[in-house]
């Protein structure tokens, strides 16, 4: 027999993507022989069960001191991946919870469950790449997840005409990546990311720069950013606001793992080629996700045109290429997420049986209607406005500082009028709520402890706004 | 006369004559299992079967019944149909006998007889017997039929399905012995009938088995030919030698099904008394005629099968190959890593 | 010798196979062509003694996947004229990247008499090397790792390919199996004593 104990300890930081993959074939079998029409509520409860326990293996395994590489290079465990994946494992617990009442409207099958579970294993498996194979399977998985949840409500034209899009656009962006890969494997002739960076020569050859372009498109397809954004308002739209909640919030850490490993770790030593790059992809998103958004009529369109603009600060922050940009991206990551995730919570929340809520019409006078969740919006819109004293303030200030450092002083510039013009269209929402005539729209469905959950959410927001060192502290140690 | 036997000496000519050898000897099998199933048919139905062809001294009335009946379908004219797609029509008995004929390379018929002593045998085996399938459907699209198309979708839904538990199966079986080469898996089950392969891998054989028959497409599993349903499925349009054809790649497909479940789970060429008995009783020493009683044994048990079970319903085969047959593998597979890892069974040894 | 005489008869047939799948205008003869295609790509394989890949590649693509190309091929009423009324107008399209492909695989070709050998030679394995048995010890310890997520991978799309297309419509009547099974004489059949009737 082998020594068990000895093997364990050579594996055991990847316990956590062991738990998942177990757990999800688990709650998939349970589905099937005890769940599905009989208990339609059964495998939501479970995978928030799963989730929970998950939490604490992630914690107990995940957390290893310094960097830990496993199977031969091909995981990483380290600081980075922990808060990554803790924090992409509460943001889709949370999003279940909210997703809840919407999903048992519309009797959606437990399968809907399993796939956010495996998209939360591709994002861990992101988290954690060492190895350009282990960063192409995490996408791939993640991705295969979402274009499924994207078509899940089968009936919608909408829907479909979605997940056809996503899929279309995701499979050009995967083989954009792919092919990017490719080349800066055949360059360097390493799949493993450390090896990547050590064989880099200092003057990138023209193949290398191709590859690099590549592997930004890719990335910037993945994130939304303009000009690869054609699918975001499409997507955010027309799919389940359920699925849309998932979408816009725990995958963007998947693919600030795909940036921060791919570029930051593997290409960190021709940073010049893709900073130049980040830096129009993320102005551009700036411009043109803050000025399209105004136009909207459609909470969920607007959202994805924020989107859009937010994924350009996060650029922002990577176009520096220095440790302080980075944290300042992982930072507006956490905080741009938890306030989308509040926003979209509201939209379910609101709804109800033939009654989306997702028009900006929907929204006038609920104030008069249902004040507590009106808060709960407003201090949502204010934070991703980035209006002190919420935290979304302090994720922009960290970002211009970390540009002022490498004195990037004109993106600043583009960075803080962005903000300005969208600031206009989040307190417009805010406008609508409370000093505009309430049409009679009913009220939403949900449940107390829902609205409780979204509180926390909300004053969360507040409440790192307040105390903001302790989460930017954080950032800062796990990227130092 | 020495040139000769120099020019005997060259191992292609002698590859070539082993495998004209055992070609030829599977042929002559078919021939007699044939009789032997009417045979045996008959006895279960209270009736004598064919008993008018030939006779050896009086003994064994009926014995060339199936030299009279290739003769007949030799001299019988092989009718085309007008609107069949010729060149296809008359490829697909041939596409359907080559593989049947041409797995038995690699099967181990004795402790050194083994045409071609290949390391990936096993996947050659599977290979090879997933390919015969593509004699089924072009047979069936040829002849530009209904009833001959219905056949081929069925027998190809069919061996797809039967074909992954089947592959479990013997997934279950490369566990056991580590090697892919079947002389090696017969030999690893050396050490009389206690040690082979059925023991241990119980569920594994009788999902092995179930597929063999339903990967030759016969009764119960027949839906492809289906004679009261569908005439008789893919072959309807086929007549003559062709239909011959079809028939011996059957019968060689039982044949080595038969010969395989021997191979993987019956010890093969391995005397079940090995280990009982001194090493030198001719009882106890390994050979092919212990492969022939094994084949013996499991074409009887064809027969048996085919004279007592009615036909099951497509749907219902459809069922049994994928929520019941696959899963047990599954299952089985899970337990024997279990037990390997504790040292149980066929791993006692090396644990 | 040998070797050399097989590889060019394998690789004729592999050619006319392939062209045979692009330019017959019967789709099911396409989808045989491509078998063959297949075929001889695995003979061709095994020349250069990578059984394992050749007889995986018989395995899952001739046993397998055409299979169920040939299945939907044969039952979709396809309409060539249909399909190929745009062939003229992206024509450009195909011999342009067929351009592009032969200038690449010149470049390959004549890479080494220019002097710039990528494949630095290669070194010829033992003859007890078996490269199934190779293949599986890299791939359970070195890519344990990616192999299983590919695992998952795989599980995902059958997940995901079953919740989108199955539907459970409406009013279906279905055996259930284990019921039938579980029937006992008594559920079916009732004994009724009937007293016999005296005659008036």
């Amino acid at each position: 027999m082998p020594d068990t104990q000895n093997w364990w300890s050579t594996i055991a930081p990847a316990a956590p993507e062991m738990y998942l993959a177990t757990v999800i074939c688990v709650i998939l079998l349970i589905d099937v022989f005890a769940g599905g029409s009989r208990r339609p509520r059964l495998t939501g409860t479970l995978t928030l069960i799963a989730l929970a326990v998950g939490a604490w293996v992630t914690l107990e395994y995940g957390s290893v001191g310094g960097r830990t590489p496993l199977f031969g290079g091909l995981y990483i465990a380290d600081p980075l991946a922990l808060v990554l994946k803790l924090s992409a494992l509460l943001y889709v617990a949370v999003a279940l919870l909210y997703s809840r009442p919407a999903l048992a409207r519309r009797g959606t099958g437990g399968e809907y469950h399993v796939l956010a579970l495996t998209a939360l294993l591709g994002i861990y498996v992101l988290a954690s790449a060492g190895n350009l194979l282990s960063l192409y399977i995490g996408v791939e998985l993640l991705a295969l997840s979402l274009y499924a949840m994207i078509a899940f409500d089968r009936e919608s034209p909408v829907s479909a005409e979605a997940a056809m899009k996503y899929f279309v656009l995701g499979s050009i962006a995967s083989g954009m990546l792919l092919y990017g890969i490719s080349l800066v494997y055949g360059l360097t002739g390493t799949l493993a990311l450390d090896e990547v960076a050590l064989r880099l020569t200092a003057e990138p050859s023209l193949g290398m720069v191709a590859g690099v372009a590549f592997v930004v498109v890719a990335i910037a397809f993945k994130f939304g950013a303009v000009p690869f954004h054609m699918w975001v308002p499409d997507v955010y739209h027309g799919a389940p606001t359920t699925v849309t909640l998932f979408l816009s919030t725990a995958p963007k850490f998947a693919y600030f793992a795909l940036a921060y490993r791919l570029l930051s770790q593997g290409l960190d030593g021709i940073s010049p080629t893709w900073t130049q790059m980040l830096a129009i992809i993320g102005v551009l998103s700036l411009i043109v996700g803050n000025v399209f958004a105004i136009a909207q009529a459609n909470l969920k369109r607007m959202l994805a045109y924020s989107a859009i603009a937010n994924v350009g600060f996060i650029l922002l922050g990577f176009t520096t290429g220095t440790a302080a940009g980075y944290s300042a991206a992982l930072y507006y990551t956490i905080v741009y997420v938890l306030a989308t995730l509040g926003a979209f919570g509201v939209i379910l929340l609101a709804s109800r049986r033939g009654f989306e809520a997702d028009e900006l019409e929907d929204y006038k006078g609920l104030q008069a209607r249902d004040p507590m969740l009106a808060l709960w919006m407003m201090m949502m819109m204010f934070s991703t406005a980035g209006v002190p004293p919420f935290v979304g303030f302090w994720a922009k200030l960290a970002i211009f500082e970390a540009l002022w450092q490498v004195g990037a002083v004109w993106l600043i510039v583009i960075g803080a009028l962005a903000a300005v013009v969208g600031a206009f269209y989040y307190i417009r929402v805010v406008k609508l709520m409370y000093f505009d005539d309430a049409p009679s729209a009913p009220r939403g469905e949900a449940s107390g402890a829902l609205r409780l959950v979204l509180g926390v959410n909300a004053l969360a927001t507040l409440a790192l706004g307040v105390v903001p060192a302790s989460l930017f502290d954080l950032c800062k140690a796990v990227l130092g | 006369m020495q040139p000769i036997f120099d020019l005997l000496a060259l191992p292609v000519v002698q590859t070539t004559i082993w495998i004209l050898v055992v070609t030829v000897s599977v042929i002559l099998a078919v021939a007699f299992s044939v009789l032997f199933e009417r045979k045996i048919i008959g006895w279960m139905q209270l009736r004598k079967g064919p008993n008018r062809v030939g006779s050896i001294f009086g003994f064994w009335p009926g014995v060339f019944q199936a030299f009279a009946d290739v003769l007949k379908l030799l001299i019988k004219e092989v009718v085309v149909p007008a609107q069949a797609n010729k060149v296809m029509f008359a490829l697909a008995p041939i596409i359907a006998l080559v593989p049947a004929l041409a797995t038995w390379a690699v099967v181990p018929l004795s402790p050194d007889l083994v045409i071609a002593n290949i390391d990936a045998g096993l996947l050659y085996v599977l290979a090879l017997t997933s390919t015969g399938i593509y004699g089924v459907i072009i047979a069936g699209w040829a002849a530009n039929s209904k009833y001959a198309m219905l056949g081929a979708m069925r027998s190809a839904a069919q061996m797809v399905a039967y074909e992954i538990a089947m592959g479990f199966a013997l997934v279950g079986v490369v566990m056991a012995s580590g090697s892919l080469n079947l002389g090696a898996i017969v030999q690893q089950q050396a050490g009389g009938m206690l040690t082979w392969n059925i023991i241990w891998l119980f569920p594994l054989a009788l999902v092995y088995i179930i597929s063999g028959v339903a990967e030759t497409n016969r009764l119960p599993f027949d839906v492809a030919e289906g004679e009261s349903e569908i005439v008789a499925g893919f072959h309807v349009e086929y007549s003559g030698i062709a239909f011959a054809l079809f028939f011996l790649a059957e019968y060689a497909n039982m044949l080595l099904i038969s010969a395989l479940t021997a191979v993987f789970f019956f010890g093969g060429w391995l005397s079940p008394f090995d280990g009982y008995l001194p090493a030198d009783n001719w009882l106890a020493r390994p050979g092919f005629p212990w492969l022939g009683i094994k084949i013996s044994a499991f074409m009887f048990f064809y027969f048996w099968l085919r004279a007592t079970y009615p036909r099951y319903r497509y749907d219902q085969i459809m069922r049994l190959g994928w929520k019941v047959l696959i899963p047990i593998t599954l299952v089985w597979i899970a337990v024997e890593g279990v037990m390997a890892h504790f040292g149980v069974g066929p791993w006692r040894a090396a644990g | 010798m040998l070797v050399m005489i097989l590889f060019y008869a394998f690789s004729a047939v592999l050619i006319a196979a392939a062209l045979g799948v692009i330019t017959t205008r019967n789709p099911v003869y396409s989808a045989l062509c491509l078998v063959l295609a297949f075929f001889t790509s695995a003979c061709i394989w095994i020349l250069i003694e990578a059984e394992f890949l050749a007889i995986v590649l018989v395995l899952v693509y001739v046993g397998a996947v055409m299979v169920l190309f040939l299945f939907v091929v044969m039952m979709l009423d396809i309409n060539v004229e249909e399909l190929r009324s745009g062939f003229t107008r992206y024509a450009w399209l195909g011999w342009l990247t067929a351009f592009v492909v032969i200038l690449e695989l010149v470049g390959v070709l004549a890479a080494r008499r220019l002097g710039v050998d990528a494949t630095q030679g290669t070194v010829p394995v033992p003859a007890d090397y078996s490269n199934t048995h190779e293949l599986g010890t890299v791939l359970y310890t070195q890519y344990v790792y990616a192999f299983e997520l590919a695992a998952v991978l795989l599980l995902v799309a059958i997940v995901a390919a079953i919740a989108l297309t199955m539907r459970r419509r409406q009013g279906l009547k279905v055996q259930d199996i284990s019921a039938q099974v579980a029937v006992r004489r008594e559920d079916r059949v009732r004994l009724v004593r009937i007293e016999p009737e005296k005659r008036p």
